[in-house]
């Protein structure tokens, strides 16, 4: 079998039973994998109206058909599941070598299912596999937790698991593998600890097979030289990590500052990547088979805020830097340090910090209910400080661990939650760069920038540039680039892969390892495909095209200073275009005609 | 001149490119313990270090070898592996001070780097430069160089 391993791991943690089955090949083909593969199972297997924390719920790890190759960085894998913080369909995906160690071991996924009565973690030897207590890791954050398990397992094993916020079922907790890389939105890691699931260790000695070795040599050379030649793929990133969009965001006045009620940041540069790399950056770090090298080793010395580990990403220093007000590097460091020990979505974690700042400044919240803590913004030592309360679950951080939708909700002023379909937005005004509000307003997950990065075109001019304040194009745009990501994604590929190749490279690439002829066509129907498979499960669960929609304030207070100043999101001219060139009804939903072209009725 | 392979960990990533090529250059497909290159990575301390067989002078596995199997041409820098006269008896695995020479049971025979016979697969795939096939008197020159130029820098300073 070439890129498929064609057997799936099933875990019952409710009996204990672990089985095995056949992949099945002609839903591969479809949905490719990771991504797209599991949730085709998920939409099978579970009733989309569950509770997402209930033991209906399943939770799928999924490699993809390229993870495992050299196919360059493209290494990662999914967690899938119904997701707890919206009730949307979750895919979070992660790098690091925990997905290929999954192919290694010999399956496309492992699918859990059920509750464990007690803690327990899954230790995967190739074809063995059980379930082992986890008594004594319960409350151990995700480094112990790790360090831990590979003593108990083996030295090299690839460990994913949750820390104590996905024990406590944090709204936005995520599942960490290798320690530092994150599965991070949605809140799979409260799925994980829903179903008392510490951890799942993997090591495989197995064989991955390419089906046309000729042309995967060839594909891979292709790719590989056209990232590396990328100004950003193949130098930027591994420069300045990905913190070097602080600045360039900035610089065009799309940079949401102090839970967006502005969009420039003064002190931006205290907080960006050419900074991380002056000061903090000890070396740069890539994933399984990676060329780019966009991670991040750092250290931070103040005593204050000391600590040693990876990061931050753009999304986790722009939310805990200019979001927050803050322009202090080493509270922002040490923030990222604290998420990934407790294992929390750093973006949530961070704007929903900001919307209790903002609560907090406009009197909505007070000292009565923050438990005498004075939350303001700009003031890092307390943010650092609610990052280990919501981490925990303590005083006012127990109400934030539901996200700031429910948080804002409970003070009477939803509209201050910073989110789509309740899950927070990400750091990329809509108000100053039109394409990406039509992004965040029809993303299958909420607020999300990675379901399309219109970015890249609208700011960054790859592979063309758009006028970042126009709407006209930007429906097809939007579209294209959700399509081309859920089939990328799908494959294991690293969305950073596109500061270099597109569909064509991915459908070679795709096509001499699982030896299945995908034309780019063919790749961007599948992307198109698991997109309106996406679509129907959130219909399903309750959501309608109402929720496709942006917090009130993009479309009321214009931006009131830097470059982007007078703008506001116009997304009412661009959503009725968007439904249209989708082939879905003015509610925005699939028609029957589209479902069929996708074989998807 | 002959060539060797240096190693520079301060500048891996840890992404096991080099491992991959390995594996995929000596038997077509990709399989961990096929590579003669192994990437240890420290998770905590985010350090990854690339080990491989070092092609001693004086090498105690081709010392401890019965059968000639592991043995040095003369005039060459590179320890071969001669298949057809290995009884795997497991004295190289034993007595490489590295681990470099490991038994593998897939393939039944001894793994071990040979420079894909002037070629290092490795090398070429590695993104960053941490595996670099170099003149044996370039490689300890840039290094040592590096550290002349911090001297250079401390002179100046008191200067």
């Amino acid at each position: 079998m070439f890129g498929w391993t064609g057997t799936i791991l099933r875990v019952n943690l409710t009996t204990g039973e672990i089985k095995k089955e056949p992949t099945n090949l002609k839903d591969a083909r479809l949905f490719i994998g990771a991504r797209g593969l599991a949730t085709k199972i998920l939409s099978d297997e579970i009733d989309p109206t569950i509770d997402p924390l209930g033991p209906e719920n399943k939770l799928i790890f999924a490699p993809g058909p390229l993870s495992g190759t050299m196919a360059p960085s493209m290494g990662r894998y999914d967690v899938v599941c119904k997701g707890p913080l919206n009730g949307t369909v979750a895919a979070s995906n992660s790098g690091g070598s925990f997905g290929p160690e999954v192919k290694f071991a010999g399956y496309d996924m492992i699918i859990f299912e059920g509750v464990s009565k007690k803690p327990v973690y899954l230790w995967v030897k190739d074809d063995q596999a059980e379930l082992r207590d986890a008594a004594d890791l319960w409350g151990k954050n995700v480094f112990d937790t790790t360090d831990l398990i590979r003593a108990a397992t083996e030295e090299e094993a690839k460990i994913a698991c949750i820390g104590p916020a996905g024990e406590k079922k944090v709204l936005f907790a995520s599942v960490m593998n290798e320690m530092h890389r994150a599965a991070g939105r949605s809140g799979v890691g409260a799925v994980m600890g829903s179903k008392n699931l510490k951890a799942v260790a993997v090591k495989g000695s197995g064989v991955l097979e390419v089906a046309r070795p000729e042309d995967f040599e060839k594909a891979v050379m292709t790719a590989r030289k056209m990232i590396e030649n990328h100004p950003v793929g193949g130098a930027g990133l591994r420069l300045y990590g990905t913190e070097v969009l602080v600045n360039i965001l900035n610089g065009v006045g799309a940079l949401p500052t102090r839970n967006y009620h502005e969009s420039y940041f003064a002190t931006a540069d205290k907080t960006g990547g050419e900074t991380l790399s002056a000061k903090y950056l000890i070396r740069p770090k890539g994933c399984f088979s990676c060329v780019i090298s966009c991670g991040r080793v750092t250290k931070v010395t103040n005593p204050k805020f000391a600590g040693e580990g990876e990061g931050p990403e753009y999304e986790t220093g722009w939310g805990f830097g200019a979001d927050s007000g803050v322009d202090n590097m080493d509270a922002i460091i040490k923030a990222n340090y604290l998420c990934n020990e407790l294992g929390l979505d750093t973006i949530t974690c961070a704007a929903t910090i900001a919307c209790a700042m903002d609560l907090y400044e406009c009197g909505y919240i007070t000292a009565k209910e923050t438990g005498g803590m004075a939350i303001r913004f700009g003031d890092g030592e307390t943010m650092v400080k609610l990052v280990e309360m919501i981490g925990n679950r303590e005083g006012i951080g127990d109400q934030l661990a539901e996200g700031s939708y429910r948080f804002a909700e409970k003070f009477g002023h939803p509209e201050f939650s910073m989110s789509v379909k309740k899950q927070e937005m990400p750091a990329y005004d809509p108000r100053a760069v039109q394409g990406i509000g039509l992004q965040y307003a029809t993303s299958n997950r909420g607020g999300c920038h990675v379901r399309g990065y219109t970015i890249s075109p609208e700011v960054l001019g790859v592979p063309s540039k758009f006028d970042q304040h126009t709407t006209e194009g930007k429906p097809n745009l939007v579209i294209t680039f959700q399509n081309l990501t859920a089939a990328l994604d799908s494959t294991g590929a690293c969305l950073f892969t596109t500061f270099g190749i597109g569909a064509d490279e991915l459908a070679a690439l795709l096509s001499s390892v699982t030896g299945v002829p995908y034309s780019t066509d063919d790749f961007m129907k599948a992307g198109d495909r698991i997109w309106n498979l996406e679509r129907l499960f959130n219909l399903k669960a309750g959501l309608a095209g109402k929720d496709d929609t942006l917090p009130q304030r993009l479309f009321e207070e214009p931006v009131p200073a830097g470059p982007s100043k007078g703008e506001i999101s116009h997304l009412d001219q661009m959503l009725p275009e968007y439904y249209s060139l989708r082939g879905w009804t003015e509610e925005g939903v699939p028609t029957a005609e589209k479902l069929s072209e996708l074989s998807l009725s | 001149m002959a060539k060797i392979l240096m190693i520079y960990p301060e500048k891996c990533t840890g992404c096991l490119n080099c491992s991959e090529a390995c594996s995929y250059t000596k038997e077509g497909r990709f399989r961990s313990a096929a590579s003669r290159v192994h990437v240890y990575t420290w998770e905590r301390e985010g350090i990854s270090v690339p080990m491989m067989c070092q092609q001693c002078n004086d090498a105690p596995c081709v010392s401890v070898c019965p059968t000639g199997a592991m043995h040095r041409n003369t005039g060459e820098l590179i320890v071969q592996y001669d298949l057809s006269k290995c009884i795997r008896c497991r004295m190289c695995v034993q007595a490489c001070p590295f681990g470099n020479a490991v038994y593998d049971s897939v393939t039944d025979a001894i793994i071990k780097c040979d420079h894909c016979q002037g070629k290092p697969a490795c090398a070429a795939a590695c993104p960053v430069k941490a595996l670099e096939y170099v003149d044996e008197s370039v490689s300890t020159r840039t290094r040592s160089k590096a550290f002349a130029q911090k001297f250079k820098e401390a002179f100046q300073e008191v200067a």
